[in-house]
């Protein structure tokens, strides 16, 4: 095991790049390791992004390149993003914020500029040498799924049931007698508003659930695929009523107007649904190859 | 309304927290060849982190 300061170990292997020294001290070494972002062609301008960015922990951005391919990297404490070292973070919600947001800027402006394979959160190797070995074993495999993603951007949209906003309205007519004719007795009212309740609840969801397949429809023809995630739930899904479609697309990125005009106000007049377009955002939930995201 | 600001990706609104998790955890390549954290090791913080996520208050509405 060599260590490699700034990076000038073993230029035998990619002979053709010429190596960029990081202008700083900081490099993948024992005390450093190497967090990837994301990964596209080389010579595609993905190293344009890196200057102006700054990665995790003020690290500055570079990129690590093996044949064709090119990886966005920055250099991050070893102890700090080691296995038990990232758990801790990543369990610690304004860190895993930090490290979140950070990564995601990071991806986003090098999506501006070209098409790149997102890496999930906490993609770290030991160094940059691994990093390039990482390149070369994958080649073949980033190389189809970046010309699957080029041309196109992610787009999310989520359906919301919100009983409690028909709830809200003054509730229909009642279909009983006339009050005034036979009194209803309070625990029969009670009952008989529950009912009316549970209706609206139900009715909500319903009319949600059919919101979200008309979603699938409309859009059908403007996506090249679908994810399903988990419907958001928890401490930090903020959004009013409950989250019962949470989905990602793939969309091309010309037909993105198209994408949000088809969607556009679809919810109008559905009396405790709303829809929520997210994006354009980088194809984060297509980077898998199709049949290992299906085990999602 | 496609709005992109290329050169200040942060500004204007904020990305929702829990909307960026759902693509950085669910989502992104996961490369097999990762030292630091093994493939088993990134699946036990995701698991981990839902819990964190999921967790506390279940303020939607009660299931009828």
């Amino acid at each position: 095991m060599n260590s490699h300061l700034q990076g000038e170990a073993e230029t035998a292997a990619a002979p053709r790049q010429p190596l960029r020294l990081p202008t700083e001290q900081r490099e993948s070494g024992p005390l450093w390791s190497s967090y990837v972002y994301a990964i596209g062609r080389a010579g595609t301008g993905l190293g344009t992004a890196a200057p102006r960015l700054t990665g995790l922990r003020d690290g500055r951005l570079r990129t690590v390149t093996a044949g064709p391919l090119t990886a966005l990297v920055s250099s991050v404490p070893a102890d700090a993003f080691s296995t038990e070292g990232m758990k801790a973070q990543l369990e610690n919600l304004t860190e895993l914020e930090e490290i979140a947001r950070t990564h995601h800027t990071v991806v986003e402006a090098a999506h501006t500029g070209t098409t790149v394979l997102p890496m999930r959160l906490a993609t770290v190797y030991l160094d940059d040498d691994r990093v390039r070995s990482m390149l070369r074993e994958r080649g073949a495999e980033f190389d189809a799924l970046l010309s699957r993603l080029e041309g196109h951007a992610e787009l999310g949209v989520k359906v919301y049931a919100d009983p409690r906003a028909t709830a809200a309205e003054p509730p229909p007519a009642p279909d009983g007698p006339d009050p005034a004719a036979s009194p209803v007795s309070p625990g029969r009212a009670y009952l008989q508003q529950r009912r009316a309740q549970r209706r609206t609840q139900r009715d909500a969801y319903r009319a949600a659930g059919a919101l979200a397949d008309d979603v699938r429809v409309r859009v059908a023809a403007l996506a090249r695929d679908r994810v399903v995630h988990r419907p958001q739930q928890g401490e930090l899904a903020s959004g009013a009523g409950e989250n019962i479609a949470n989905e990602a697309y793939l969309v091309p990125t010309d037909r993105i107007r198209e994408f949000h005009r088809a969607l556009a106000g679809m919810a109008d007049g559905i009396p405790g649904v709303r829809v929520e377009v997210t994006g354009p955002w980088a194809p984060y939930s297509f980077a898998t190859p199709p049949a290992e995201s299906r085990s999602a | 309304m496609v709005d992109r600001s290329a050169e200040e990706p942060l500004a204007g609104r904020q990305i929702a927290l829990i909307d960026l998790l759902d693509r950085l955890l669910n989502g992104g390549a996961v490369l097999t060849g990762d030292v630091v954290l093994s493939i088993a090791d990134v699946d036990l913080v995701h698991i981990n982190l839902r819990a964190v996520i999921r967790s506390i208050t279940p303020d939607g509405p009660a299931p009828w």
